[in-house]
């Protein structure tokens, strides 16, 4: 209890100095600045980005480091092993694999981007418009999308490739699809969530108009788990281009990309097992790589969610 | 409960409405018939054949034609394989497939469910990260790669299983555990999470404080409260082991609808192309509706009949 014996001199002013006063002692931390600390310990997670930026500048320059392109036939040496002139060895028709792999890498990562990013522009602008407005637009809106998620993803996306004509944007197109409901849910969510927060009540007593509401208060604090998405949406698209390729729905010759050439590759496992080697590695590091990232964000932005 | 049904069923019939138009009328869009192959019939036997088939009659009547058919489950005949129907390839395949399947997703629930408990029980120690390593890796590893790397070493260079074909049991192990390994650490994650959940919550603490032995409050307590997430994983774990089916039975050969409909695929065989794609929403829609009427059977804080406003 000799806590709560006070003196006369604790209640003296303090010396001071005004211009001392104003200063911020530490730097404020803001919420993306504190995810950005608590990423950062995640080692694995920037090292998959660093992993991601070596990829993206593989495949942006890679073509041309061995000094062979992508789609040269060179029959005499088909199927040639790694080497010096031909570093990841040659396919069944003496294409460079290495030179192949970099330029399906450019293909595959594109796809992926892309895909995801249309996912996310559509998913954004559907998931907020029903969840704001609500009502019976939210429940015809998301009925659509129930109907539409009624039939499995990749089906659909098999069937939109059968009929459009081969190419990398037919792909994207029929990934993209149906791929943006899954966003939309997501955005709707916490759409409904954050919109009767009370900055919102705010904003709108204030007079804000539903786009700035939407642009200013909801999208900002809603971009943990869009990001997060995100992120796990291209892993996805960069397998289904792989499982489309499979199915010999991929980009067509002399194009390449990993899964084309994987799928090419498993017809001649038995003999030439490093030619799968290569492709299959690099779906499964960039995959990996980015599935690291999406959980490391997901620790990072949901504050509440961290065990 | 039967209002819910009895919408449900609505719903699925509402969608598959949907489905078969939308196959339909995609087919339809396709250029070229059926009979555009590099031989050239000669015009009056295509004309015969476009008659037998019904594809001089006007759009509409053919796509209600079509759907009257559809809705007693017959699928018209394939285009590719002469004398044979769509039902009847979807009747001869499917039992393959439905082995394949349900062995997958058993291997999925058995293997992942116990990961995930093991992970939580072992919260941030070396049991954690193994299991969390390869459920990162399962994730990451698409499932024909691991479908040509399981061929590869277990049946061409050690040769302990057989490389194709679905003839006895020792057949279907690679492509089951290829076939689950991605569901697999899906349900080992949402496993895991939602047992570290409940093992943290007050009944836990309070059966740990009446001394009940470890084993039954993990048991009894935590994997029973603790599954539920995973049940609800149930209608995705069914897309995931459909979908799955078309690489996985293609690089085993095995001769079963997702196979058939690979093979499809490939031929532009439009008929057994739709057929396929309805018998696949059919199943999946009502697995989906069979899992949350399950679900609302084994938690009873849910009341299926409720509106949730929140998250639809």
């Amino acid at each position: 209890m000799s806590q709560s014996q006070l003196n006369q001199s604790d209640f003296e002013p303090i010396e001071y100095e005004a211009a001392e006063a104003e200063k911020i002692a530490g730097q404020s931390t803001s919420y993306w600045k504190d995810a950005w600390r608590r990423f950062r310990k995640n080692k694995l997670a920037i090292a998959s980005i660093i992993v991601i930026i070596l990829l993206g500048l593989m495949a942006a320059f890679g073509t041309v480091l061995s000094g062979q392109n992508y789609f040269d036939n060179d029959l005499i040496s088909a199927n040639k092993p790694v080497s010096g002139g031909h570093w990841f060895g040659t396919d069944n028709l003496g294409r460079d694999i290495f030179a192949r792999t970099w330029y399906g890498a450019r293909i595959s990562l594109f796809i992926g981007l892309s895909a995801a990013f249309i996912d996310l522009v559509v998913g954004v602008i559907w998931g907020s418009v029903s969840g704001y407005v609500g009502g019976k637009v939210d429940e015809y809106m998301m009925r659509i999308a129930d109907i539409l998620t009624g039939v499995p993803y990749l089906l659909v996306v098999v069937l939109l490739t059968v009929i459009m004509p081969r190419g990398l944007w037919s792909i994207i197109i029929a990934m993209t699809i149906t791929g943006w409901i899954n966003m939309a849910r997501i955005v709707r969510g916490e759409v409904y969530r954050l919109k009767t927060e009370e900055y919102v009540m705010a904003a709108k007593s204030l007079g804000a108009k539903a786009t700035r509401i939407m642009w200013r208060h909801l999208i900002p604090n809603m971009l943990g788990p869009i990001i997060v998405t995100l992120t796990l949406t291209i892993p996805n698209a960069i397998f289904t281009e792989a499982f489309l390729s499979f199915l010999g729905l991929g980009v067509p010759q002399p194009q390449a990309s990993w899964g084309t050439m994987t799928s090419d590759a498993l017809d001649s496992l038995r003999y030439y097992p490093y030619q799968l080697l290569f492709p299959a590695f690099f779906i499964c590091l960039t995959m990996l790589a980015f599935n690291v990232i999406g959980d490391g964000l997901r620790d990072a932005l949901d504050p509440k969610d961290r065990s | 409960m039967l209002k819910y049904i009895l919408k449900r069923f609505g719903y699925i019939i509402v969608s598959l409405l949907f489905i078969t138009t939308i196959t339909f009328f995609l087919m339809q869009a396709v250029p070229g018939g059926p009979f555009a192959s590099e031989r050239k019939l000669p015009p009056k036997i295509e004309q015969q054949m476009e008659e037998a088939y019904g594809l001089n009659d006007p759009v509409y009547v053919q796509y209600v034609d079509y759907l009257k058919n559809a809705a007693q489950g017959d699928f018209g005949p394939s285009y590719k394989y002469k004398g044979q129907s769509v039902t009847g390839i979807i009747k001869r395949s499917f039992p393959y497939s439905l082995i394949l399947g349900v062995e997958a997703i058993f291997l999925a629930l058995a293997v992942g469910i116990f990961l995930g408990v093991i992970a939580a029980l072992y919260h941030n120690k070396f049991g954690d990260y193994a299991a969390m390593i390869f459920a990162v890796l399962g994730i990451s590893v698409p499932s024909f790669i691991l479908a040509a790397v399981l061929q590869y070493v277990f049946a061409l260079k050690l040769q302990v299983l057989p490389v194709a074909k679905f003839d006895t049991f020792w057949h279907t192990v690679l492509p089951a555990i290829a076939l689950a390994t991605t569901p697999l650490a899906f349900i080992a994650r949402l496993m895991r999470s939602s047992m570290i959940d409940v093992l943290s919550s007050d009944y836990i603490k309070t059966a740990k404080a009446k001394g009940i032995s470890s084993k039954i409050t993990i048991y009894r307590h935590g994997i029973r409260n603790a599954i539920l997430p995973v049940i609800s994983y149930l209608g995705p774990l069914v897309v995931a082991i459909l979908t799955g089916s078309f690489i996985i039975e293609k690089i085993f050969a095995i001769p079963g609808l997702g196979n058939e409909f690979v093979e499809s695929v490939t031929n532009r065989d439009f008929t057994v192309i739709m057929g396929t794609t309805v018998f696949f929403s059919v199943l999946l829609l009502l697995s989906i509706l069979i899992v949350d009427i399950i679900y609302g059977f084994i938690d009873p804080r849910i009341k299926i009949t409720e509106k949730q406003g929140g998250d639809a």
